[in-house]
């Protein structure tokens, strides 16, 4: 392996790395979730590899199939000061959890007037292009950032994910963590160790004055070569990460969109009543006078995430898609 | 009820104490209500007030309790405040939780009341986590889960029975079984002749006493805490016992049995401990004392809670996350 090489990760090293470095600081982060110790093979895809060596089994706990029990278990031991990290395979198991997380999780700090507080970290992953259809690769996001209470972050690379996860962990409040299963593999900068990624914060990814470019979690890095791809015909986009969906940065994306004056939200999940129309409508509001044309919205197809190859290529915005939107808010 | 001396006396008038104070809370928390002086949803707690009375002698302040909507006997029994706790019922800035969370979700963790849930079954799976922490940190402390006949139909009672049995969780599931789920009686509903039968799937111990019966409420929880502080793991406790109010304050009982509240009421527990201790040699002036200083906590609680200043709405801001929203 030559040094360049090495000074690559992907996200499962990523999450792994933050996680380990977590558990070494604070003894009162634990995780909780389905297969995800040593003795299950450190979760599906190896994210908690060699977590319950280092740390122990008492912290590093493969959980039976029970996402209520999950999350509630997770809740109870993070209001009496613990920092739990509970994995839900899949962002579509979520559902079978809603009560523990929009009932609870996000409401008791609330409810119990700020005396007692959640300090969760929700792990799941999701994500089209694998094939595994309308159970096991939806983007409910929408519903999370719809509900006050719950932070909800989506990583665009591997050093993304590890800063932000930090943050999540050490955070006060509950948070949902969303990774992308196809581009788990996908190898990125490395991370520096220790680094945390503020919360809340949208990063400006590249500088450009005629178009920003708006996006979260895989489809960053399509947008990335959308807008490479521009420049060489003097189309100046100017791309933002959101890093976190809710709450939203709407200082940056405000002071980015006054400046350019034309917008573009991208995301994989379907497009009605989605992340993007809530920020779309934000800077409508916000802008109305400043704007040079429509904001432009650009998710998928409103219907299930499908199975069969074409249908789901189809179902996922494709690079295509992204600049002929650039274009149109350009026109 | 059956005479064993080995409970202490002072026990027995503790539970009495704790009896009456739900009692005479609820009966009051019902004229302020019918006269329109607060504004509350209400799920009445009137004929089980035995049962966290008897549960909460063996638990101290570092010990937690994760209740249900129809809770406020739970809550008493634990030792929430009565002046937050009325304050909160009124939607007072003074209250618990500052008028934010309402008669379902009264929180007081410095009397170990930590979660208090609107919805049916929730109070388990947290119980589960609340136990867990203390399981890591190596601490004592125990964890009980109240909920109804009802909750045992619902996921998370069987989820959280599994978790807590595999993992022998210092928790204690405490069925307060009062014969109907909201308004569907419990054998229309439950394909268990006991909701203690269940805990045998989850290799428990599950015991069913009177919910009525001080002394086996006493005994049964004692065994389970000392059990779940050992290290030995969950127990599931179900105590019978009736609602004499019906599911919430102003329910019309339609779908009771004719006579069926009218014979329970005839075994109204509070009344009848109370004989009872006088009958083995409690003196009627020392119960009349401690009635008389639960009337003057109840009027002091109610002021207090009728003359407090309602919440800014500042406060829809505050406490959504740690840190305040901006305006």
């Amino acid at each position: 392996m030559n040094q360049a090489r090495s000074n690559k990760v992907n996200t499962i090293q990523a999450v792994n790395m933050a996680l380990d470095e977590a558990m070494a600081l604070d003894p009162n982060v634990i995780l909780l979730g389905e297969d995800i110790a040593d003795e299950q093979e450190g979760g599906i895809v190896g994210v908690t590899k060699g977590l319950s060596a280092k740390h122990g089994k008492a912290r590093v706990r493969s959980t039976p199939i029970s996402e209520q029990a999950i999350v509630g278990a997770a809740i109870g031991a993070a209001m009496v000061g613990m920092r739990p990290v509970a994995e839900i395979m899949l962002m579509n198991f979520t559902t079978v959890a809603m009560d523990m997380i929009v009932n609870h999780a996000a409401k008791l700090r609330f409810m119990s007037g700020g005396q007692t507080q959640v300090p969760i970290t929700i792990r799941t992953m999701t994500g089209a292009g694998f094939g595994t259809g309308g159970q096991h690769a939806d983007y409910l996001e929408a519903w999370f950032a719809h509900t006050a209470g719950i932070k909800v972050v989506a990583p665009s690379s591997p050093a993304e994910a590890y800063g932000l996860m930090l943050s999540c962990i050490f955070d006060d409040d509950p948070c949902l963590f969303i990774e992308n299963m196809p581009s788990y593999w996908n190898p990125g900068e490395a991370p520096v160790p220790g680094q945390r990624i503020p919360l809340g914060k949208a990063r400006i990814v590249r500088e450009g004055a005629d178009v920003t470019l708006i996006a979260y979690s895989r489809i960053l890095q399509d947008c990335a070569q959308v807008a490479e791809r521009l420049a060489k015909e003097g189309i100046a986009v100017e791309l933002v990460d959101l890093r976190t969906i809710a709450p939203l940065d709407e200082a940056t994306l405000l002071q980015s969109v006054g400046k350019t004056r034309r917008a573009v939200v991208v995301h994989e999940a379907v497009r009605p009543f989605g992340v993007g129309a809530e920020i779309a409508a934000m800077l409508h509001e916000r802008l109305f006078g400043r704007l040079k044309a429509p904001v432009q919205r650009v998710g998928a197809p409103h219907c299930p995430v499908p199975f069969s190859k074409p249908l789901e290529q189809a179902f996922l915005p494709q690079p295509s898609v992204i600049e002929a939107a650039i274009r149109q808010a350009l026109a | 009820m059956t005479h064993r001396t080995e409970v202490d006396r002072r026990v027995l008038v503790d539970i009495y104490r704790r009896m009456a104070l739900i009692q005479r809370s609820d009966e009051r928390f019902r004229a302020v209500i019918k006269a329109g002086k607060i504004v509350a949803p209400y799920y009445s707690p009137r004929g089980q007030e035995c049962i966290p009375a008897a549960v909460s002698v063996n638990l101290s302040d570092e010990d937690y309790v994760c209740t249900i909507y129809r809770g406020i006997h739970d809550m008493l029994a634990k030792g929430v405040p009565s002046k937050l706790l009325w304050a909160e019922i009124a939607g007072k800035a003074t209250g618990t939780c500052k008028g934010k969370g309402g008669p379902m979700h009264i929180t007081h963790p410095a009397s170990g009341v930590m979660v208090t849930t609107g919805i049916v079954g929730s109070s388990m799976p947290i119980a589960n986590g609340l136990a867990l922490a203390a399981q890591i940190r190596g601490e004592k402390r125990v964890a009980v889960a109240y909920f109804g006949d009802g909750a045992s139909n619902i996921g998370a009672f069987h989820e959280s029975l599994n978790m807590a049995a595999v993992w022998k969780l210092p928790v204690v599931f405490v069925c307060q079984n009062n014969g109907y789920g909201e308004h569907t009686r419990y054998d229309i509903a439950t394909s268990a002749r006991r909701v203690s039968d269940r805990a045998a799937a989850y290799q428990m111990p599950g015991v069913t006493v009177d919910g009525n019966d001080p002394l086996a409420v006493y005994e049964a929880a004692r065994a389970a805490i000392i059990r779940a502080r050992d290290g030995d793991g969950p127990t599931l406790i179900e105590a019978m016992t009736f609602r004499f109010q019906g599911h919430v304050f102003g329910d019309a009982d339609a779908y009771m049995a004719p006579g069926e509240k009218e014979a329970a009421m005839a075994r109204d527990p509070v009344p009848r401990l109370r004989a009872w201790l006088v009958e083995g040699g409690v003196a009627d002036s020392e119960l009349a004392a401690l009635e008389a200083a639960i009337e003057r906590e109840i009027d002091e609680a109610v002021a207090f809670a009728l003359d407090s200043p309602l919440p800014d709405v500042a406060e829809l801001r505050r406490d959504v996350f740690a840190e305040e929203l901006v305006a």
